[in-house]
């Protein structure tokens, strides 16, 4: 639906190039949540701007729905902009204008016949929640009804993708995820294909299929997001990682950790689906002469399939404990990871 | 007294006329002028370097003019538009060449305090340039543009005044010529209260007004 080839971006500054975007290719299928996450500054916003080229690339090539947006004339590029919607961070809403009509404005730039309109935006705003609110001013709301009023009014047009532009990232915990399951609900409903930009991991886990990680203007991981929450292979991957599933190991645990020997061992076992972990340990306490003692675990759930982390400690004969890591192993199944010396 | 109230109604009314009529003309003028000052600058939607620099300058040129001078520099194109260099029309064509320039800057002000965030979202909706203008820039801006606009009238107000010392008519023609030259100071009292009286009017006015359309 989106393809990204070789797309870089560079700005011009006063005294310096910066260049925002280094030959990017991404492939964003339709009905897909795309997320891309990076730090401030990794160009994460001028990949989204360079879709409705709200930024121009300096090169490369954006296909959107199969049109090379980059050779349409300003017409053309007009009528494409109406199936291609976006929000913002700060909604950027018109303030002189009601709710209902800052939802009905793309229909009106189109020209759309006034009865037909007020059908359309009628019904939009039962679809985010807001009918009762019609007449009401923007900074009569709070900021969650306002990014729901930016998503009635994106998807005025009925569009094939939806931008969203940190769209979440100036709304509390709570907002956001009632804003993220509207999304889901937009997407599932409309099959809508949405691009999302953030720098919180938690909105990647919560409603994407897949993610790109982008650092210093480069993608340097992509994937599905299991994919790259069980196995994120760069550092800064990992570190994003990090933030959301929890799985440092407490001070306590550490201190046991440098306290280990041939005798006691620290293993950290990653595991996915619910039937994995527990099993398994109970498995190996029954077959081999070795203590199983947790020490520290977690939970978290991946598009609907948990996903777990513990930190376990092998009391026993050293060869005992060696034999439990050769079983532990052979689970390629359901064991991703083991890995020795968490320290 | 040396007039009577006959005198001063029609010395009002003059007032208003030249007021009204070089306001509604130079409000044109500076719409024009002040969206093509916003839209010609760096960036933004119709960027143009030679436009932008010209039209600035020319601004800046006839806003450095103290009005009582440029209401005698100018009484040869006067002259040419109306026919005379006296009198309440000749009054209103340096009016309309002091204002347009002012209320140009006052526009352009306002409509650059729109949020970028705005323009950039009815890009991203496909709005041709004018829609931006039309149904963006403006609705956005209107609410500080009103006051801009009392500001200038109230300036307009004041070359009124001006003008009617070297004879365009209305108020400040009755207090020069009455109340200055033979010191009838009823009658400069009277002026003056009437003065005061218009311009808190017309401040008030536009105060209501643009905290009614105020939405923020
Ligand atoms: N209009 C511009 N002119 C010059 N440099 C720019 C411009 N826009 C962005 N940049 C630079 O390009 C780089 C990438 O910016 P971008 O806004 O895409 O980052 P981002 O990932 O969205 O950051 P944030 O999370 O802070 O929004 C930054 O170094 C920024 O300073
Ligand atoms: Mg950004």
């Amino acid at each position: 639906m989106i393809t990204f080839d070789q797309v870089t971006k560079i700005y011009n500054g006063k005294e310096q190039q910066v260049k925002a975007l280094d030959q990017v290719n991404l492939q964003i299928e339709k009905g897909e949540i795309y997320g891309v996450i990076g730090f401030s500054g990794a160009g994460k916003s001028s990949l989204i701007r360079c879709v409705n080229l709200l930024e121009r690339p300096t090169s490369g090539k954006v296909i959107v729905d199969g049109q090379d947006i980059l050779n349409l004339s300003a017409k053309e590029l007009r009528e494409a902009k109406r199936s291609i919607g976006m929000i913002f961070q700060h909604f950027n809403l018109l303030n002189s204008k009601t709710v209902y009509t800052n939802v009905a404005m793309p229909l009106l730039l189109a020209n759309i016949p006034k009865n037909e309109v007020k059908k359309r935006v009628d019904d939009l705003l039962a679809f985010v929640g807001l009918a009762d609110k019609a007449n009401s001013y923007p900074d009569q709301l709070s900021g969650g009804q306002k990014q729901r009023v930016g998503i009635a009014r994106a998807l005025a047009t009925k569009p094939k993708v939806l931008l969203c532009d940190e769209a979440t990232s100036a709304l509390d915990p709570e907002t956001t995820k009632s804003i993220l399951q509207l999304l889901k609900k937009v997407n599932e409903e409309y099959n809508l294909t949405i691009l999302i930009i953030t720098h919180e991991m938690g909105v990647i886990r919560e409603i994407c299929d897949k993610v790109a990680v982008l650092d210093s203007g480069k993608v340097v991981e992509a994937g599905s997001v299991f994919d790259v929450f069980s196995q994120p292979r760069t550092e800064i991957a990992k570190n994003f990682v990090r933030s959301v599933m929890h799985d440092e190991i407490p001070e306590s645990v550490y201190q046991l950790v440098k306290a280990q020997d041939e005798r006691h061992q620290i293993y950290r076992i990653v595991f996915v689906g619910s039937s994995a972990g527990a099993p398994l340990l109970s498995q190996i306490a029954k077959q081999y002469a070795v203590e199983v003692n947790v020490l520290f675990g977690s939970i978290t759930e991946l598009q609907g399939i948990p996903f777990g982390n513990l930190i376990v400690k092998f009391d026993g004969d050293e060869k005992e404990i060696n034999r439990v890591i050769m079983h532990i192993h052979q689970q390629d199944v359901t064991i991703k990871e083991v890995l020795a010396d968490v320290s | 007294m040396l007039v009577d109230n006959q005198q001063i109604v029609a010395a009002l009314w003059e007032t208003i006329l030249m007021v009204g009529i070089s306001l509604l003309f130079s409000f044109v003028i500076g719409l024009i002028l002040g969206i093509l000052l916003v839209v010609t600058r760096k960036g933004h939607l119709w960027e143009n370097k030679v436009v932008f620099t010209v039209l600035n300058a020319f601004i800046n040129i006839f806003r450095s003019i103290p009005f009582i001078i440029l209401m005698v520099a100018v009484i040869p194109f006067t002259r040419l538009v109306v026919g005379t260099s006296i009198g309440t029309a000749a009054a209103i064509v340096p009016m309309i060449l002091y204002a347009g320039p002012y209320i140009a800057r006052l526009i352009e002000n306002s409509l650059l305090e729109v949020d970028p965030g705005v323009m950039e979202a009815a890009q991203a909706m496909g709005a041709t340039p004018w829609q931006i203008i039309i149904r963006f820039l403006i609705p956005e801006a209107l609410s500080s543009l009103l006051l801009g606009i009392t500001i200038a009238t109230i300036g307009l107000v004041g070359a009124s005044a001006m003008a009617g010392a070297v004879g365009g008519g209305g108020l400040g023609d009755l207090a020069i010529t009455y109340g200055y030259q033979r010191f009838d100071t009823t009658v400069m009292l009277i002026t003056v209260g009437i003065l005061v009286v218009m311009v808190q009017g017309l401040q008030s006015t536009g105060n209501f007004i643009s905290k009614k359309i105020r939405r923020r």
